[in-house]
């Protein structure tokens, strides 16, 4: 048991329990899965290719002699091995995915048409540009997009996600300063409700970060940040904050914000990892911001998950943007060119090449099959949806703060009060319902959060049968099934897991099991 | 006697030497306690800086020093055997020991009857 109470080794009685145990451990369509090591096997090869004739290795001494250790499967085997996994996984394309601030909506397939063109997908980085004239076009217009959405007079296409945009646009903040001598200028306003990533990017960049506190109704608390800013107004080179913020609310003060950074003399770098509440409704340029990465992958439907890809263009206002990264494509006579080599001002290069070409393609083709009108269309359904979610629930769980909420609706754990389910155990028992769970425990500053993002993606039909299931456990944990919830989940392939012993001791690494043998003795 | 901050630290004064850790409020809101980053042997530290990292299955979160001192000490046990931290967050669980640069700072802090009232109302 750990210290929760719960069991630290997985079940003995891992599946079904009413179903006899088949010999293979296949359950019909619910395959087994072995790792890849076990289906295959280090002495044997799946592939037989004959020795090349007529060729002489140049390799010498440096010729591999020992094994490679790498399991030998035949293609059929291989594929199935992966095709198993892939049954085990839970996908947008499968169901509702309510991952808050996550932004898990539907990925049009028309994108996927569209990236896949030879002229988008097969360029390489170093063709002449005379024959990727078709690609930097997609690059402008793409950039036309964006600039005209946020109302800002530059964009840096290159970031590769969020992260990566928030430390470009930190870096043009402090080039910006550095290049007018304000190098005392040295500290960043975050705000605690703020993303993880934005402290992170502030202290990579060299600055130093002060907390600004949030007030009871989940925003910026303005007095405690003006209060920070005339303590010592010299040494601030900007704020860095979330609109909508992680509590998935507008932040209603940002104007007074932005105009309080800006009288200080400071810089307003804006997480724009939510904007797909905004667009078509709200110009980030028009609210006083000076710098915003916006996630392709979240607003514009590329695909992302599981580690990438991403991508993260950031936007710049007039003060920065001189300071902007190069390369960027420009238009001249001749056609489109690239500029690869930064003036005195731009303070240098984030990526080797050009940014995810992929995403760019996949994201333009979101916005010109949208148009404007379908844009601020998806992005009024993507509240509405999260609001309908909301209310829908409020009698049943409790929604962290009161009123309307912007594109995700946030819960905290007092309707689990004494019931002897956790948010985790609640999570746990979404899995046996289908559905991915919420985001859990995040934003740190709401107790047992449970964020829930809809998109616009999903049908009212389809929010119902989500809200239907939400209410059926809310329900449940309240008549006292604990039971139930800690058992949770009893349909997954895998019971629950053991997340503790996963964290403290993680085994990284396929070892031979003779090799386990020899470590043991 | 043992004293507590507001980010629930504790601090026990022994002589000159000061022991801080987490208290069992923040212990059981963390949950499993996964890994923790200890300072250095030798570091100044703030009040309210920072003390140490704490990993939970659910967060990260940053230990801040109750008062101003010199680490003499770290419990290096806990990178080992973090769950200690959880299993006696008083005790085996400490994370520093530490001098006390002025002890009239402890006077500020929180006793156990009010830490415990302090829990209450969160």
């Amino acid at each position: 048991m750990n210290n929760q109470g719960r069991p630290t080794a997985p079940d003995a009685a891992n599946t079904n329990t009413l179903a006899p145990k088949t010999h293979s451990g296949n359950q019909a369509l619910n395959q087994a899965v072995q790792l890849i090591f076990e289906v295959g096997d280090l002495a044997t090869t799946g592939i037989d290719l004959p020795q090349p004739k007529g060729t002489k290795s140049r390799l010498g001494d440096q010729a591999r002699k020992g094994p490679i250790g790498l399991p030998g499967l035949s293609e059929p085997e291989t594929m199935r091995h992966y095709v198993r996994l892939s049954q085990k996984n839970y996908a947008i394309d499968l169901g509702v995915y309510p991952l808050g601030s996550c932004t898990m909506k539907h990925n049009p397939r028309l994108n996927e048409k569209v990236a896949r063109m030879p002229g988008f997908a097969d360029v390489h980085p170093l063709q002449p540009i005379a024959t990727v004239q078709g690609a930097l076009e997609l690059m402008s217009e793409l950039s036309h997009w964006l600039m005209t959405l946020c109302n800002m007079p530059a964009v840096a296409l290159t970031p590769k996600a969020g992260a990566h945009g928030e430390l470009c646009g930190m870096m043009a903040i402090r080039a910006r300063l550095d290049a007018d001598g304000q190098t005392q200028r040295r500290r960043v306003l975050v705000p605690e409700s703020a993303h993880g990533t934005n402290p992170a990017t502030a202290v990579q960049c060299g600055f130093t970060v002060d907390e600004i506190p949030a007030s009871g109704d989940g925003r910026v608390n303005l007095d405690a940040l003006k209060a920070r800013i005339d303590s010592n107004p010299d040494d601030v080179a900007g704020i860095m904050l979330t609109n909508p913020n992680t509590c998935g609310l507008f932040e209603r003060d940002i104007i007074e914000i932005a105009d309080a950074i800006h009288a200080a003399g400071g810089y307003f770098y804006c997480d724009g990892a939510n904007f797909n509440a905004l667009v078509g409704r709200v110009r980030p340029g028009d609210l006083g911001v000076d710098a915003m990465h916006i996630n392709l992958h979240k607003t514009f439907s590329t695909p992302h998950g599981g580690g990438g890809p991403g991508s993260g263009p950031t936007v710049l206002s007039d003060a920065l943007k001189d300071y902007a990264p190069v390369p960027y494509v420009v238009q001249t006579k001749e056609g489109y060119d690239l500029v690869e080599n930064a003036d005195d001002k731009s303070f240098g290069r984030m990526c080797a090449f050009h940014g995810q070409m992929g995403m760019y393609s996949r994201a333009l083709t979101y916005m010109m099959s949208h148009g404007s009108d379908g844009l601020r269309q998806a992005t009024e359904d993507a509240v509405l949806n999260a609001n309908y979610v909301q209310a829908s629930l409020s009698d049943v769980m409790t929604p962290a703060f009161g009123g309307v909420c912007m594109h995700e609706a946030l819960f905290d754990d007092r309707f689990l009060k004494d019931t002897g389910v956790d948010t985790l155990d609640f999570a746990k028992a979404m899995i046996d319902e289908g559905y991915h769970p919420m985001t859990m425990y995040f934003p740190l500053v709401v107790h047992g959060a449970m964020l829930i993002e809809p998109t616009e993606s999903e049908s009212k039909q389809e929010l119902d049968r989500f809200i239907g299931s939400m209410r059926h456990l809310a329900e449940k944990a309240k008549a006292g099934n604990v039971e139930m919830f800690k058992q949770a989940p009893v349909y997954a392939p895998m019971r629950r897991l053991d997340e503790t012993q996963a964290a403290r001791k993680p085994v990284l690494r396929w070892v031979e099991p003779e090799e386990v043998g020899v470590a043991a003795e | 006697m043992m004293k507590y901050t507001e980010s629930h630290e504790w601090i026990k004064l022994d002589g000159d030497v000061a022991t801080v850790g987490i208290s069992d409020y923040a212990a059981k809101a963390l949950g499993d306690v996964v890994f923790v980053e200890l300072p250095g042997v030798g570091d100044d530290v703030d009040a309210g800086g920072e003390l140490a990292v704490v990993e939970s299955v659910k967060a990260a979160s940053e230990v801040y020093a109750p008062i101003a001192g010199e680490v003499t000490a770290v419990n290096d046990a806990l990178e080992a055997a973090p769950e200690t931290v959880n299993a006696a967050p008083t005790e085996g669980g400490w994370f520093v020991k530490m001098t006390v640069a002025d002890a009239s700072a402890l006077d500020a802090l929180m006793d156990e009857d009010a830490y415990k009232d302090y829990c209450a109302g969160l």
